[in-house]
């Protein structure tokens, strides 16, 4: 089967491997480029732990064909912290907002795409927000104060 | 991986490529589950994109949706706001970047939210091969369909004419447990052209002949929703699946009509 190159931006570097066909660009991120950072929960888009940022809006990595990210600018959680934690990693780490922490990663990415369009969101666009994100141990409440707290943080700061 | 993914120049070479035997891969969230699976059966997607497939156009009658126009779209384009509440039933934010228009009249029960919709509202479907069909005639032979191009969707003339209900156990993203729609256009007080359908009550997005009966000419009141729910399940038969028998489904499904007509009045 021929292997076909795919160039993309990562967290904003400039990355290339090659794909081969029927690859979903979750194991392209994970395998090709060495981003751990989403998850694989059920390859069906039913469990949001492959949420990325494709061209700033959230997608469902596992549902989507490496080669059509070609040229598309990707963001991962393991693009969220600088020097410092980046806001919404700090807020769930304070309020135990991870337990597993399986599904944080794409939690937060969820979470990155509803602040930058919304930066000061009710708690129903917040629960809006990660509707498509599963979390089996927190019931839900810690992560949906934490994604509160960020913006709070965040407005103050900003 | 035993799938091949060509990529179509132009709208006929997709359209070659799915006579052919590919399937055509719009926003992944239905293929790429088998893509992943490694399902046999899928040996071919073909992709496509042209930019005329992801355009919104707007009429004085209603909407032009290029079949690659995605849920978010919808959600957010000022044409379509009749229709936001419908896409952003259709899962997570995440799913809706993705998830096209086209593809949802293609989805097995008991998702194609939009479809149930469509069908109320009368869309159009057109095709590559062979011009416009009414929705309920494609809905009937989309496995030999082809190529579909837009959706042509009348407008409502007023808000409360169009009404739509998801019945989910999960909320805000679940599956439904079944889905609602009604275009209930009103000329004198009276209702004319009553369009009642149901998703989860049938093998795909079905029109309910009881209760499109039971509304038909009248005034829309409490006694005329309450015959309407009485007769909604005539000849359709509930899915009897993992998310609700179909005992469940007949039961509650004139609670769940006479819920959203009581939203119209």
């Amino acid at each position: 089967m021929a292997l076909k190159p795919v160039a993309l931006t990562l967290n904003g570097s400039e990355r290339a491997a090659f794909t081969e066909d029927g690859e979903n660009l979750l194991d392209f991120l994970r395998r090709r480029l060495g981003d751990l950072s989403p998850k694989f929960g059920c390859g069906q888009g039913a469990c949001g732990a492959c949420t990325v940022l494709l061209d700033g809006a959230p997608v469902l990595a596992c549902l989507i064909l490496a080669e059509t990210a070609a040229g598309r600018r990707i963001e991962t959680a393991a693009g969220l912290a600088g020097a410092a934690l980046h806001p919404l990693q700090r807020a769930f780490v304070e309020g135990f907002a991870a337990q597993c922490g399986y599904c944080t990663p794409g939690m937060l990415m969820a979470a990155v795409a509803l602040l930058r369009a919304n930066p000061r969101p009710t708690r129903e666009e917040v629960v809006a927000a990660i509707g498509g994100n599963l979390c089996r141990c927190t019931g839900y409440e810690p992560i949906i104060a934490a994604v509160l707290d960020a913006a709070g943080h965040m407005e103050r700061r900003a | 991986m035993s799938v091949t993914v060509e990529r179509a120049a132009s709208v006929e070479e997709a359209a070659a490529a799915i006579a052919r035997g590919a399937a055509l891969l719009a926003g992944g969230t239905i293929l790429m589950r088998r893509v992943n699976a490694g399902d046999p059966r899928l040996e071919r997607l073909v992709r496509l994109e042209d930019p005329a497939l992801r355009r919104i156009g707007s009429g004085s009658e209603g909407v032009s949706l290029g079949a690659l126009v995605t849920m978010a779209e919808v959600a957010a384009a000022p044409e379509t706001a009749f229709l936001a509440p419908v896409a952003r039933a259709v899962g997570g934010p995440a799913l809706r970047t993705m998830a096209t228009v086209g593809g949802n009249l293609f989805a097995r029960r008991t998702y194609g939210d939009l479809a149930v919709a469509l069908l109320a509202l009368g869309a159009r479907i057109i095709l590559a091969r062979d011009g416009a069909r009414e929705i309920g005639e494609f809905l009937r032979g989309r496995e030999r369909a082809g190529l579909v191009l837009a959706l042509e969707v009348p407008r409502p003339r007023e808000a409360r004419a169009f009404g739509f209900l998801k019945v989910a156990r999960v909320r805000p993203a679940g599956t439904a447990v079944m889905t609602l729609a009604a275009h209930l256009p009103r000329e004198g007080g009276r209702i004319r052209g009553a369009r009642v359908t149901f998703g989860g009550m049938g093998p795909g997005p079905l029109r309910s002949p009881g209760a499109e009966r039971a509304l038909e000419g009248q005034a829309l009141d409490a006694g005329t929703i309450g015959r309407a729910a009485a007769a909604c399940v005539e000849g359709l038969e509930p899915l009897d699946d993992a998310l609700a028998s179909a005992w469940y489904r007949r039961e509650v499904a004139p609670v769940h009509l006479r819920r959203l007509l009581e939203g119209m009045l």
